[in-house]
């Protein structure tokens, strides 16, 4: 393997590293984590003679060495029919696209005309356009009406005069949308934002208050040995409550409404936490923009909990945990009957519902599925100054956590009396 | 690793139809001396797996079965400090040897026979997210160290460790890179129509049909906590012979089949599948 590029007839040999050069390097381009650790045990079993000299054979016993999660499969399938039957290698410019229109940013700054013009087309239709369109181009393209490129009035592109379109990346015009997809500005956008159950969970378990409170006795060996001992050595057992974790987590998450595109986000941290049985108790609780009079005791059903027993009831030391968007009419959130859920009758503005669950429970932060940039509504910036707020990201939540654990919790502040009126 | 090609050649038994993969991989991980790490859905067979591994290659079989308080040093050993301090009481035991109260647990056991076992750690993703990297060392060394009494229990056969998952948490990734991996898939229509014909050999064959695709449009709404596997199919085909319903009142619409109930367990799966039809509204 000294020299470089073997000539043409070099024998099978050169031929065998090639194909599983391609193999191994095709596969870590594809985005599939694998190590030399793992490379090294599939040569072993090949030179151990386990897999018969057999292309389907060794199509499954590779992919069992190589391949550690059922995600990866059919990237796994694309690389090996690269390398084997001559395909192409999986395109991850096209993935990148798809990931990209999978998380609707809130476009910032369109005018009037262009969000009238953005009813034109749903996000879905604007979807399956994109990829017909894609499969029909096969090049660079600039102007025109129809094909992903620069300039020109297709819905797909940069630079263009398309208001509904999708612009893929960039400020200017000058570049097509592979190039800039090519560039992986998405790259550290996707680490941060895509969360698996594990990585929260992980971070979730930090969460805790240890005490010694209740549960199950268990036997004090240090202190039965002490008992024991000033007993004469006649035995005396010493039974004491486990240390356990005694953390109390209220969960309210904001569901609906302009919530929806973040839906599975919200999810994949309401299934971290609820697995994590790690807690006291966790309490999910729903409701729809704000909180008023009362809160949703599941994401669809219709029985609901008085707000006012949940800072009656429960504990002072509960960590409280929102999660939501912030953003809504100034209406909803300071004036009287402001709620926009038709049965919901209450005089007391949602601001000043969020002030009480705030000062009963010191401890609590407010988790928002949009990226800082975007916090700029009024409404995000008023929860915002009274409940301390992270974006809710890996990172995000890791300091949401840390704010929750500090010994002196954040000073609540004075509600401002004035924000408050009936009419806007 | 001489030794490993000697124990190489599950052909699976007569009960465990394994797939010709599956066959090929137990033989790998066999090879490697690694784990085998089994995901699927629930229901696919994961289990059953390494009671066939071990009837196959003739290996007694130890069973760990984790669960959500499970630690990892529970399937190494336990010392009975109780009994120690109960026997001290009286004369008549010398509670000296503290190796009397140290029992191994499954791993310890598998460890320690005398020759090669199967040991199959069950529902590993049901303990603590931290529960599969507390193994990592013993897994690789094959070897640990009892404290207690300066023991160190090391495997004299590598044993065959299978590990199912039920994919309800993630495991990390340095305990992934030392496993060997294969997922088993959900049955396709042809296998599930052939599991359905063991349940149910005599079942009208327009009904089989219809039940079949009306249970995989249901499994195909999209987001389901839950998807129906095959013993939910099992009983809800139970369910339909029971009240005589025939093949034309399944319809095509995946909210509309009856007993719905019996193939989504929780409400919030019962309203997407009944939306499933109609276009999705934002609220």
């Amino acid at each position: 393997m000294g020299t470089a590029d073997p000539p043409p007839d070099a024998g099978a040999g050169a031929r065998r590293r090639l194909l599983f050069g391609d193999l191994f390097f095709g596969l870590r381009r594809a985005g599939i984590p694998i190590g030399l650790g793992d490379w090294m045990a599939l040569m072993r079993v090949l030179h151990d003679g386990v897999v018969r000299p057999d292309l389907a054979d060794f199509y499954t016993v590779a992919r069992a060495v190589l391949v550690k999660h059922e995600a990866h499969y059919d990237l796994w399938d694309q690389v090996f029919a690269a390398v084997f039957a001559g395909g192409a290698f999986p395109k991850k410019v096209h993935d990148e696209l798809l990931a990209w229109l999978d998380s609707p940013l809130p476009l910032p700054d369109l005018s009037e005309e262009e969000l009238a013009a953005l009813e034109q087309h749903s996000l879905e239709r604007l979807r399956e356009l994109f990829e017909e369109r894609r499969k029909e181009q096969d090049e660079r393209h600039d102007g025109g009406n129809r094909w992903i490129g620069t300039g020109g009035t297709s819905p797909f592109g940069n630079g263009g005069r398309n208001p509904a379109g999708i612009r893929v990346g960039g400020q200017g015009g000058g570049k097509s949308a592979i190039q800039v997809a090519m560039e992986r500005r998405f790259a550290d956008y996707r680490s941060d934002r895509i969360l698996d159950t594990r990585q929260i969970a992980v971070a979730l378990r930090r969460l805790r208050r240890l005490s010694r409170v209740d549960g199950d006795l268990e036997l004090d060996v240090d202190e039965s040995i002490d008992e024991t001992c000033r007993n004469a050595g006649f035995l005396s057992l010493a039974f004491r409550p486990p240390r356990k974790n005694q953390a109390r987590v209220l969960l309210m998450m904001d569901v609906g409404g302009s919530m929806t595109p973040y839906t599975r986000l919200v999810e994949t941290l309401f299934s971290a936490a609820k697995n994590l049985h790690h807690w006291k108790k966790l309490e999910p609780l729903f409701f729809h923009n704000c909180v008023y009079s009362r809160v949703f005791e599941s994401m669809t059903g219709s029985k609901t909990l008085p707000t006012a027993e949940l800072l009656q009831d429960r504990p002072k030391d509960t960590f409280l945990i929102f999660v939501g968007d912030a953003s809504m009419a100034p209406s909803e959130l300071l004036s009287p009957h402001g709620a926009i859920d038709y049965f919901e009758h209450g005089e007391t503005p949602g601001f000043v519902w969020l002030h009480r669950l705030r000062a009963r429970f010191e401890r609590a932060v407010w988790l928002n599925p949009l990226p800082p940039e975007y916090w700029r509504g009024y409404t995000t910036e008023l929860i915002g100054g009274l409940i301390p707020m992270f974006p809710l990201s890996l990172a995000g939540i890791t300091a949401a956590i840390d704010r929750l654990l500090k010994r002196t919790p954040t000073p609540v502040p004075e509600l401002d009396e004035s924000l408050l009126r009936g009419h806007w | 690793m001489s030794e490993t090609k000697t124990a190489s050649g599950w052909q699976g038994t007569g009960d465990y139809i394994a797939s010709e993969d599956l066959r090929r991989i137990v033989n790998v991980a066999v090879a490697l001396g690694r784990p085998l790490l089994v995901k699927g859905e629930p229901g696919t067979g994961k289990t059953l797996l390494a009671q066939s591994v071990a009837r196959g290659l003739g290996l007694p079989l130890l069973t760990w079965h984790v669960k959500s308080t499970t630690k990892a040093r529970d399937g190494l050993y336990v010392y009975d400090t109780v009994q120690r301090l109960y026997d001290s009481r009286f004369d008549d035991h010398d509670v000296s040897d503290i190796a009397k109260y140290i029992h191994l647990g499954p791993l310890g056991q598998a460890f320690d026979a005398p020759s090669r076992v199967v040991l199959l750690i069950d529902e590993v993703d049901k303990a603590d997210v931290e529960f599969p990297n507390d193994l990592l060392h013993e897994l690789d060394a094959m070897s640990f160290t009892i404290p207690e009494t300066g023991r160190v229990v090391t495997a004299k056969e590598r044993p065959v460790v299978i590990i199912t998952s039920n994919n309800e948490k993630e495991l990390p990734d340095a305990f992934l890179r030392r496993v060997v991996f294969h997922f088993i898939a959900f049955p396709d229509e042809t296998l599930m129509r052939d599991i359905v014909d063991v349940h149910f050999p005599t079942l009208d064959k327009a009904l089989l049909d219809a039940a079949i695709a009306a249970f995989y449009r249901v499994r195909k709404v999209d987001g389901l906590r839950k998807r129906p596997s095959t013993s939910e199919l099992v009983d809800w085909i139970a369910a339909l012979l029971s009240s005589g319903l025939d093949a034309s009142a399944l319809g095509d619409n995946p909210g509309g089949v009856p007993f719905i109930g019996t193939l989504l367990k929780q409400e919030r799966d019962i309203v997407l599948a009944q939306e499933a039809r109609s276009p999705k509204r934002w609220r």
